[in-house]
């Protein structure tokens, strides 16, 4: 399935593995997370914690904010635009980002589709919350897949649910007979072709990253150690006492993620991490990662 | 067999790790002193040389690095050579300066300006073709007098190497071509 497009898409993803991609909302922040270690930025206006917090519609950030943070760092810079909204895709790749979310945290555009991303020349990441939602979207031309956990609310939960469910799924399907494999298509809603890839090689076709809600280098810790190839971290970072040294703690708790002690001292000295939120506390209606079908 | 070191704090350590099993030596995944002392050879991937310097630093790797690359063959592959160079743009702390190279990085564009596109490469005498990777790649500005060209896109060499060192601009780790691993495992250093 790599021809030479895709495969381009797919290396820069490569590339990425085993660090750390920082949500930032100016240029300052770009460079304190550059200077902290952090192997790509999320350029937003808000971050998802401020998103839930004002309500209404959450757009594509303004391209002026965009160009900025990608003068200001060496770095690949990302940027959101809304599910579906395949001309705010086409605005971010004009622009030049290195890769665009297709992302749950900004309301989204269409209730019924997504981007159909084969049409860019730019690398697409898009969240999910299991397996046939992963694939369809690699089907769709997804380069990078990131399990949604709920963004902005500093609960690691949701995206330990998300990561396991995917796990466990790649896991039943190596277990499954060829001849199963169809009707497990089916109830996956995933493309056949892509089932038996996971089937013969035990893992996604591409790149398969963790966000929403990792607030502490044990949060970092605990992904990598569950299937995570990389982390993003949104709001846990600037939304925290110490943003600097809590960014690079978290890129070091990433790198020696299988290493106790090594996250022990990341973990000490770093202020307080944001405050976080109960699921519980946000309605079913508000949690962002029920977005995107 | 060879003992492979990879250096593995971030980046595509991954694929290399793959490219060495497949030649049959062992991959090691290096992510401190001790075990870098046991390598024959190492690995610097692709991935970003703007935090592989941080976490060198962090990490107390730097002095190691330099101390195994005076006796050892190092290959660095994209943010690899980088990593090796003697200079290179917007980077927290130098380089390693292993290889006297002068690179720039990030030197065709952005991650729309990525591409792949048939090389000339020359190890052995003989220039043949081979799949080039370039991924938001660097350029090589200057080399060495004591630095050889191996590989060529359009103008621009794209692989080089001193007696122990071999850079490469591109990624034969991401291709299934297994030439360019072989030769640095037999032939460098």
């Amino acid at each position: 399935m790599l021809d030479k497009t895709f495969l381009v898409k797919v290396g820069l993803a490569e590339m990425l593995k085993g660090g750390v991609i920082m949500d930032v909302t100016n240029a300052e922040q770009a460079k304190i997370a550059e200077d902290a270690g952090a192997v790509a930025v999320m350029a937003l206006e808000r971050i998802p914690a401020d998103i839930r917090a004002d309500g209404g519609v959450a757009r594509m950030s303004n391209p002026k904010m965009i160009k900025e943070i990608m003068d200001t760092v060496s770095i690949p810079v990302m940027a959101k635009c809304r599910i579906g909204h395949f001309a705010e895709a086409q605005v971010l790749q004009a622009i030049g980002v290195d890769f665009i979310d297709e992302s749950e945290v900004l309301t989204p555009a269409d209730e019924k589709n997504h981007i159909w991303k084969h049409d860019f020349k730019v690398p697409f990441v898009c969240g999910c919350r299991d397996l046939g939602e992963a694939l369809r979207r690699i089907a769709e031309g997804a380069a990078m897949i990131r399990t949604k956990g709920e963004a902005g609310s500093g609960n690691i939960v949701e995206a330990v649910r998300h990561m396991r469910a995917v796990q466990t799924e790649i896991k039943r399907i190596q277990t499954l007979r060829d001849d199963e494999l169809m009707s497990y298509a089916k109830n996956l809603g995933a493309p056949l072709e892509l089932v038996q890839y996971v089937k013969e090689n035990g893992k996604l076709p591409v790149p398969n990253f963790s966000a929403g809600g990792i607030a502490t280098p044990a949060d970092a810790a605990l992904m990598m150690q569950l299937g995570a190839e990389t982390n993003f971290v949104g709001s846990g970072i600037f939304k925290s006492e110490d943003p600097a040294a809590r960014a690079k703690a978290i890129v070091l708790a990433t790198t020696h993620y299988d290493d106790p002690d090594m996250v022990a001292r990341a973990s000490e000295g770093l202020g307080e991490a944001m405050p976080g939120l109960e699921m519980s506390a946000i309605p079913e209606e508000e949690q962002l990662n029920k977005r995107g079908w | 067999m060879a003992k492979i070191g990879i250096l593995a704090l971030q980046g595509d350590f991954y694929r290399h790790s793959l490219a060495v099993r497949r030649l049959e030596h062992e991959a090691v995944l290096v992510k401190d002193e001790a075990a870098l002392k046991k390598c024959d050879k190492l690995i610097i991937p692709g991935g970003e040389s703007t935090t592989f310097l941080h976490l060198m630093e962090k990490l107390n790797l730097r002095q190691p690095l330099l101390e195994f690359g005076r006796e050892k063959a190092i290959m660095g592959t994209c943010a690899g050579l980088i990593t090796l160079s003697k200079s290179a743009g917007h980077l927290p702390f130098p380089p390693l300066g292993l290889i006297d190279i002068t690179v720039e990085r990030n030197a065709y564009g952005r991650q729309v300006d990525s591409f792949v596109d048939t090389i000339r490469l020359n190890v052995n005498g003989t220039e043949r073709p081979y799949e080039g990777v370039f991924i938001r790649a660097p350029k090589i500005a200057a080399l060495g007098s004591d630095v050889r060209p191996l590989a060529w896109h359009k103008d621009d060499v794209v692989m080089a190497a001193s007696e122990n060192i071999l850079v490469a601009t591109f990624h034969p780790e991401l291709t299934d071509d297994l030439r360019i691993h072989a030769y640095f495992i037999e032939q460098v250093g």
